[in-house]
């Protein structure tokens, strides 16, 4: 298939054949596209479906087995990314390409100059950097030290960095993955003024509203295959779904489940300030079995302090607890498992897992003292890798072998297993804290099929997340967290997405 | 006690501090060198003892004194180039390949000296750097001859720093090199070499290093001994730290550093032995550690340092 470009201009881009192998993972399997002045193309795909290979590949971080790649109708050389800095390519990378103890500016110049001048020209870099942030709604300032600066900031930052090297085509790898909204609003107008000045643009997301609102054309890649092209304004975001995963996305049913007893019970509970959020105030709060209580709220507002306390690694200063009609004492993260409280972290790179540990070991880690994988003091490897084994089949994860380092697993698969070691035990308390953030669609459903399946297990499941559709589509029973206080619950339907959106704004009614 | 004091005040004291400060000098801004670009180089102590030795024998062998310092540099950029080699680009430990290179190169400089002068007894002597006052400047009371009255290797010590602060600052390279110890992916991500920037740094820092060894040998004293490093090496690495990776704070560091040893002298002559000696050689690095843990704690490092860089890997 192919669409009449927006210019009768030769492409800006074409990569054909492009082929890559990790071992025996094909990342990349003979895929071939153009790009085209003044568009945006959006590159859709599931984490793990190739779409980063396919870019570092075409910015020469990587090298492909087969296939070419032609800039502006010269090949380019592989494995060299000067050479498509010098063609005009510009990326920008999901991880930064910062350093964080120099200035924005010192940053943007980076490499700007030949190695060898006794001299940085700052005062010409300075107007240069000052003329493109006006020009493209990019404001930052270029003394900052760029470990003071916001991650949109950063963003801004890198986006100046392709732009001061006169890039034609920018790559944006998941740009809006660490965007407030009101970033996301900023970039796409960024975008579109960049667009109007001639360059093209290929923005890799999974997101299918970012794809639907910003590109020209959509590009969607499965499991390191091109699956789909389609002109954005002649599709919806079923087909492009349905691409993106080789099926019909399905939404998990709620099948309506009759709550049990109290499971866990807070009353009048307050925390110490810690950090940059907020610490609880005087929070009352009770998990029944099988029920999904849904936790609104913007970042910052008590989330972790609360996360952290049924978690067991905060300790209230007042208030008490009571876990199955009992008082807790000794309240500590070990205390908390033993209790039967699974936890699925928020950060699940940074407390989730330990990325240099295997895949075996992580997840045996809240549970190696059990005697199901330890005797007299001594780990049972044995069972400790056919617990992994089968957590690896029954969760449906892809990865080469228990073995594996951790961090080498995409998000996805990362997360499936962080469900496993926290549900295999059928646990009586499920604390889910955002957890299925950054991931793609299909690996959403399958972590909300999960949570549907504790809580028709009879477990009591405490959803945190920033995500209102998440909350509405799963919980029972809606509360809204907003500087460290709860408002009153609502039940499925009650409230709508505008008055949850009111009391996250901080407007609560007094609790009941 | 008024003693004690005193000993602040006169020009010999500071005269001898600024002249222990120099090895130091050279010797933490190689470190710092390195250290900015992501690796650290823990053969500093050897480094230093290459260049004692490589600087002192060329004079001895009959080479002029400033081909003794190139000598020196050369050859501690070899054995930098081999630090290097083994850490950068195959990117084995730092630690251990730093303390492998101080073991290698302290005791092959031994082995040569053996093979060198087999039959010498006492350590021969050469003829040192003399100072050399700056006309006008060495005039002013104290500071003008603890500064201006020095040997030219001290100058070159204090033009050293200006010159290590200029590039890490104020050119294309600097910013390549603290970008190196900080996030070289954002180096690799403009087509800069990772290698090749850390590989300079440190070649060009483990040069520095063996001329500070070679001050020792060519401008305090005038012969080369066994264990005449003596610890300089890591108190360098220490000193890197205090000055937070900056080349002014580690120059202030080094002076204070110096002036301790310097009183230290000084106060056992005068404590007339009541005290044990050990007691005043302790005092300096005691009054590192404290200083260490007072600057130190707040000190941002280098985020990338002793991280190991490969390309293409996530």
């Amino acid at each position: 298939m192919s669409y009449t470009s927006p210019t009768a201009e030769p492409p800006v881009l074409r990569l054909s054949g492009i082929t890559k192998r990790f071992g025996a993972l094909t990342a990349n399997d003979a895929i071939s596209f153009e790009l085209n002045k003044g568009e945006v193309v959006a590159l859709l795909g599931e984490n793990g479906a190739g779409k980063t290979t396919l870019m570092n590949i075409l910015f020469g971080h990587y090298v492909a087995d087969e296939g070419s790649i032609e800039a502006f109708g010269q090949t380019l050389p592989p494995g060299d990314p000067k050479a498509a800095l010098a063609a005009g390519i510009g990326m920008v990378h999901q991880h930064f390409t910062l350093a964080d103890n120099m200035t924005v500016l010192e940053n943007i110049a980076l490499g700007t100059e030949s190695l060898w001048r006794p001299r940085l020209d700052r005062a010409s870099a300075r107007t240069r950097i000052a003329k493109l942030a006006a020009d493209f709604g990019l404001a930052v300032n270029p003394d900052a030290r760029v470990g003071a600066l916001s991650v949109g900031e950063r963003q801004r930052v890198e986006i100046l960095k392709a732009l001061y090297r006169d890039a034609r085509v920018l790559i944006l790898d998941e740009p809006t993955a660490v965007l407030t909204p009101a970033e996301t609003e900023a970039l796409f107008r960024t975008l579109k003024m960049l667009v109007a000045n001639g360059l093209s643009i290929i923005f890799i997301s999974h997101k299918l509203g970012e794809v639907m609102a910003v590109s020209d054309r959509v590009l969607v890649l499965r499991s390191g295959r091109l699956a789909g092209e389609r002109a954005t304004a002649r599709t919806t975001r079923q087909e492009l779904a349905a691409l993106m995963v080789g099926q019909e996305v399905k939404q998990p049913a709620v099948a309506p489940v009759t709550r049990g007893e109290a499971l866990f019970v807070m009353n009048d509970v307050s925390t110490s300030a810690r950090g940059a959020g907020a610490a609880l105030d005087q929070v009352s709060l009770t998990l029944f079995a099988g029920e999904i209580v849904g936790l609104a709220g913007v970042s910052g507002n008590g989330q972790a302090a609360l996360a952290g306390l049924i978690a067991g690694a905060e300790r209230p200063v007042s208030g008490e607890m009571l876990i199955a009609g009992r008082a807790v004492a000794n309240w500590s993260t070990r205390a908390a498992l033993d209790h039967g409280i699974a936890r699925i972290p928020e950060d699940r790179h940074a407390v989730g897992t330990i990325g240099d540990m295997s895949v075996t070991e992580n997840v045996i880690s809240e549970r190696y003292r059990s005697a199901r994988f330890s005797r007299h003091g001594f780990l049972d490897w044995k069972a400790a890798r056919n617990f992994a084994e089968g957590l690896i089949r029954d969760y449906d994860v892809k990865c080469p072998s228990p073995e594996a380092r951790i961090r080498l697993l995409s998000g996805g698969n990362m997360q499936k297993l962080i469900l496993g070691r926290a549900l295999d035990p059928d646990p009586a308390i499920v604390l889910a804290n955002q957890p299925a953030r950054g991931l793609d669609v299909g690996a959403v459903a399958y972590v909300h099929g999960k949570l549907l399946e504790a809580r028709a297990r009879g477990a009591a499941v405490l959803l945190i997340s920033e995500d209102l559709d998440e909350i509405m589509a799963l919980s029972d029973r809606i509360l809204v967290i907003s500087k460290g206080r709860l408002s009153a619950p609502s039940a499925r339907g009650e409230r709508t997405i505008g008055e949850i959106g009111e009391l996250m704004a901080g407007h609560l009614e007094r609790a009941a | 006690m008024e003693q004690a004091l005193e000993i602040l005040f006169t020009a010999s004291f500071w005269v001898a501090a600024i002249r222990i400060a120099s090895p130091l000098i050279f010797a933490t801004m190689g470190e710092l060198i390195c250290e900015r670009a992501g690796v650290l180089n823990l053969g500093i102590e050897g480094i230093m003892t290459v260049g004692a030795f490589a600087g002192w024998f060329t004079v001895y062998s009959g080479g002029d004194l400033w081909t003794g310092v190139a000598i020196a540099a050369l050859a501690g950029a070899m054995f930098g180039l081999l630090h290097a080699t083994l850490t950068v680009p195959l990117g084995l430990s730092q630690h251990v390949v730093g303390i492998g290179i101080t073991l290698l190169a302290t005791s092959l400089t031994y082995f040569t000296y053996r093979l060198a002068l087999p039959e010498v007894t006492s350590p021969p002597k050469i003829e040192p750097f003399q100072p050399l006052p700056i006309p006008g400047l060495s005039q002013i009371p104290v500071v003008g001859e603890a500064l201006f009255a020095q040997t030219p290797l001290t100058y070159l010590a204090f033009a050293t720093v200006a010159v290590v602060a200029w590039v890490l600052y104020r050119t294309p390279l600097g910013l390549a090199m603290r970008a190196a110890g900080e996030n070289p992916s954002a180096v690799e991500a403009q087509g800069i070499s990772v290698t090749g920037i850390r590989m300079g740094a440190v070649m060009a820092g483990s040069a520095l290093m063996a001329v500070g060894g070679a001050f020792l040998t060519m401008s305090a004293f005038n012969s080369f001994f066994f264990e005449m490093i003596n610890g300089r090496g890591w108190i360098c690495i220490a000193l890197v730290v205090f000055g937070s990776w900056r080349p002014g704070k580690a120059l202030l560091g080094a002076i204070l550093f110096a002036a301790f040893d310097a009183y230290q002298i000084r106060l056992q002559q005068l404590s007339g032995g009541v005290v044990p000696y050990q007691v005043f050689l302790m005092m300096p690095y005691v009054l590192s550690i404290l200083a260490l843990v007072l600057v130190a704690r707040r000190a941002t490092y280098p985020k990338a340092l002793m991280i190991p860089y490969q390309k293409g890997e996530r």
